[in-house]
């Protein structure tokens, strides 16, 4: 988990470098430009690796090893259960219908999003369900 | 049923497939969460994409053919030049990447079970087929399709001069597919963070997957900006606010920051995975392991990274950018896009070379994009790209290098993992006639088209008169066109042909040397019934070629361990002395 967390890290130092950068060359007297939106989309960047990067270096401590991250694992030690996959499932169907017809409340007016959003309520209703149950078959 | 996956544990007989009782036909289709069926959703839909996208392209050239020629009214035409470049990138060659290849071969090449979010991954692919059917739509309303460009500036988009709700159907598709692509970016990099093999350690990640985690990073940094900037725009059309206007006090320059900012990372959205693919085709074609392995990875991440702080490259001549960050700032991409190209050839270099149809399309991909790029190098000079803005050069040098990427690199992994995908190999008489026909048709294409620019042909005009001396190179251009169709009609007809007389393919039909050639083809419900130990980037082959073993980039106590101490049949860690010596076979 290590590396992943560096990674992100790496990715947070370099919007920081660059947002101040960007922002110091552009106080420079000389340009008329706009620099604002760039800064903060910038810092933004830096902001996406390090929120993650940070947790995963805080997280990578405390963990226990995992397999994947040990040079001399072998197939036998992640042997066994994964983890729990849903099988086939109607229900992001009807979610991806139903936010297009929200979507499309914005060309057609609002009567698209009150099916869209009909659908979208069963559809979240359906999957929570489905998840406690276990699937449709 | 929510099945529990289980790893199998150890090298050995295969098991017996697990059994899955699924739906069968359309409703498997509909309802599936596996993410090789989700796989192949995207990327026939991707396709189909592309084939549209293409079809609008010849109709364009047929225009231009000759000087105030009428087959299609300047509306269509800017229709057209609008939707083959919305659906091209937006529909096509993302989908493709992330969405299509990297969802089918991300968790075979890391030894998962599936993504790490299955019904997140099925929701992905039902906003992306919404998406595209909403912007395609737009064709059969009253006033057609949006004709804005796909870069939709400000002012041209506003409610007054892009009126009608084909614009708007535009902007709600973008939203549907945006989503759909951070949701799908989320799955990869988790799925990689976190369903990894034993003993796969991100330091064996095949190049693949990593330029995978690293698009998908970059689709989390870009995508929201464009949502938000839609949000904004559709905002200024409908409800009176005025971000993009002057009118109102707003900043129509705005726009072209949001959307660049968005726009500069989606290229490199579309071009790192296709590089990737090209990394898994060169070593296996050339019986090599990859060269640079680490090298690969840094220079992935540099690119990646770079390409958040160039975006206003794009925005040169609107007067109000920093002209000398960004120029610097892009110039400086090329340094690691030439690491990389030096790692491809050092990976050929004295390989033993098979001349496949994968590895064809990966050469003429080198080619191409290298020209893409060195063109991109003469852009990133303001004086250069001042003259040069807004005229065919630019439709050139971008067309080299998503074309070079998306296609060539494209059609590179789709011929390489087609057995994989489909338990079926292709023919590689048609596949190679269709390489042929593509790369000659790509230069008759393009080069005249630089040609063109450098003559003042402005982009996005649907006529041109007699007395400018354009129509010759126009014609070559379009020549070129035609033989581009022919040779996707090629491919198709190969797919076809392998479906109607298949010839099966074995789980290893090129001797390849990652993970998902250890599933068979196509992988069983759950992928894999074995896993080989993981010592390497290069499980399969270093478990088929025990004699000659990868290094390990893992190193130890000052000295690189070789790897498969503990794989080698006979048990013994081979000596020192039988360290493979670069070219490996």
């Amino acid at each position: 988990m290590k590396v992943e967390a560096k990674f992100l890290l790496f990715l947070a130092a370099f919007g920081a470098v660059v947002a101040l950068l960007f922002w110091a060359v552009g106080l420079a007297p000389n340009y008329r430009t706009i620099t604002g939106g760039g800064t903060i989309m910038l810092v933004a960047v830096g902001l996406l690796g390090l929120l993650p990067g940070g947790y995963y270096l805080w997280w990578s401590r405390r963990m226990t090893p995992r397999a994947e991250d040990d040079p001399e694992a072998t197939p036998e030690q992640g042997a066994g259960v994964v983890g729990t996959f849903p099988s086939t499932s109607i229900w992001p169907f009807v979610l991806g219908v139903a936010a297009a017809l929200v979507g499309l409340a914005l060309v057609f007016g609002f009567w698209t999003a009150t099916v869209g959003l009909t659908l979208a309520i069963s559809a979240i209703i359906g999957v929570v369900v489905e998840s406690r149950r276990g699937g449709i078959h | 049923m929510t099945v529990l996956a289980e790893r199998p544990p150890a090298v050995g007989r295969p098991e017996e497939p697990e059994h899955e009782h699924g739906p069968t036909g359309l409703l498997k289709w509909i309802t599936s969460t596996d993410h090789k069926v989700i796989g192949m959703s995207y990327m026939i839909t991707s396709l189909v994409f592309f084939c549209l996208a293409g079809i609008m392209a010849v109709i364009m050239r047929t225009q231009l053919t000759s000087p105030d020629n009428t087959i299609v009214s300047q509306h269509a035409f800017n229709e057209l030049f609008t939707m083959h470049g919305s659906l091209m990138l937006y529909l096509f060659a993302g989908p493709f990447a992330f969405g299509g290849l990297a969802n089918y071969i991300v968790p075979l090449q890391v030894g998962a079970p599936d993504m790490a979010f299955p019904r997140l991954n099925a929701l992905s692919y039902w906003l992306y087929l919404m998406g595209g059917v909403t912007m395609v739509s737009g064709f059969l309303t009253v006033g057609g399709a949006a004709d804005f460009g796909w870069v939709a500036y400000a002012p041209l988009s506003n409610a007054i001069n892009s009126p009608g709700s084909g614009s708007d159907m535009w902007i709600v598709a973008l939203l549907l597919t945006g989503f759909s692509a951070i949701f799908t970016g989320v799955n990869i990099v988790a799925t990689v963070f976190y369903l990894r093999a034993p003993g796969m350690t991100m330091f064996r990640v095949p190049i693949f997957t990593w330029n995978m985690v690293v698009t998908g990073i970059l689709i989390l940094i870009a995508f929201p900006v464009l949502t938000a900037a839609l949000i904004l725009l559709w905002c200024d059309r409908h409800i009176g606010s005025h971000i993009y206007s002057v009118a109102g006090g707003g900043v129509p320059v705005l726009w072209q920051n949001l959307f660049w900012f968005f726009g500069h990372p989606e290229v490199y959205i579309l071009a790192l995975p296709y590089f990737g693919m090209v990394t898994e085709v060169l070593p296996v074609f050339s019986r090599k392991p990859v060269f640079g392995y680490r090298g690969m990875i840094f220079a992935t991440i540099s690119i990646g990274a770079l390409s958040t702080a160039v975006w206003a490259h794009h925005m040169f001549t609107t007067g109000v950018v920093l002209l000398p960050f960004f120029s610097l700032m892009s110039y400086l991409i090329a340094v690691p896009t030439g690491i990389k190209f030096f790692n491809w050839i050092g990976t050929m270099w004295r390989g033993s070379i098979s001349f496949t149809t994968p590895m064809l399309f990966a050469i003429g991909f080198l080619v191409v994009f290298l020209f893409g790029g060195v063109t991109g190098i003469f852009l990133a000079s303001p004086p250069v790209d001042f003259a040069t803005h807004d005229t065919y050069f630019v439709v050139a040098h971008f067309h080299e290098v998503l074309f070079g990427s998306a296609v060539f690199g494209g059609f590179a992994g789709l011929y390489y993992w087609y057995p994989k995908m489909t338990g079926r190999m292709v023919r590689e008489s048609l596949g190679k006639a269709s390489f042929w026909f593509m790369f000659v048709g790509f230069w008759v294409t393009f080069m005249p088209q630089y040609l063109l620019g450098l003559h003042g042909m402005p982009r996005r005009i649907a006529e041109y008169p007699s007395t400018y001396g354009w129509t010759g190179l126009n014609r070559i251009s379009t020549v070129g066109a035609y033989l581009l169709f022919i040779s996707v009609a090629i491919i198709l007809v190969n797919f076809y042909v392998s479906w109607r007389r298949p010839v099966p393919a074995t789980a290893n039909p090129w001797d390849a040397h990652t993970l998902e050639w250890a599933a068979s083809s196509p992988p069983v419900h759950h992928n894999f019934t074995w896993l080989p130990p993981v010592r390497s980037e290069r499980p399969v082959w270093d478990f088929n070629h025990p004699d000659h073993l990868s290094v390990d980039h893992h190193q130890e106590h000052g000295r690189r361990e070789l790897v498969g101490a503990g794989v080698a049949a006979g048990g013994a860690p081979p000596s020192g002395e039988d360290w493979p010596d670069g070219s490996d076979s």
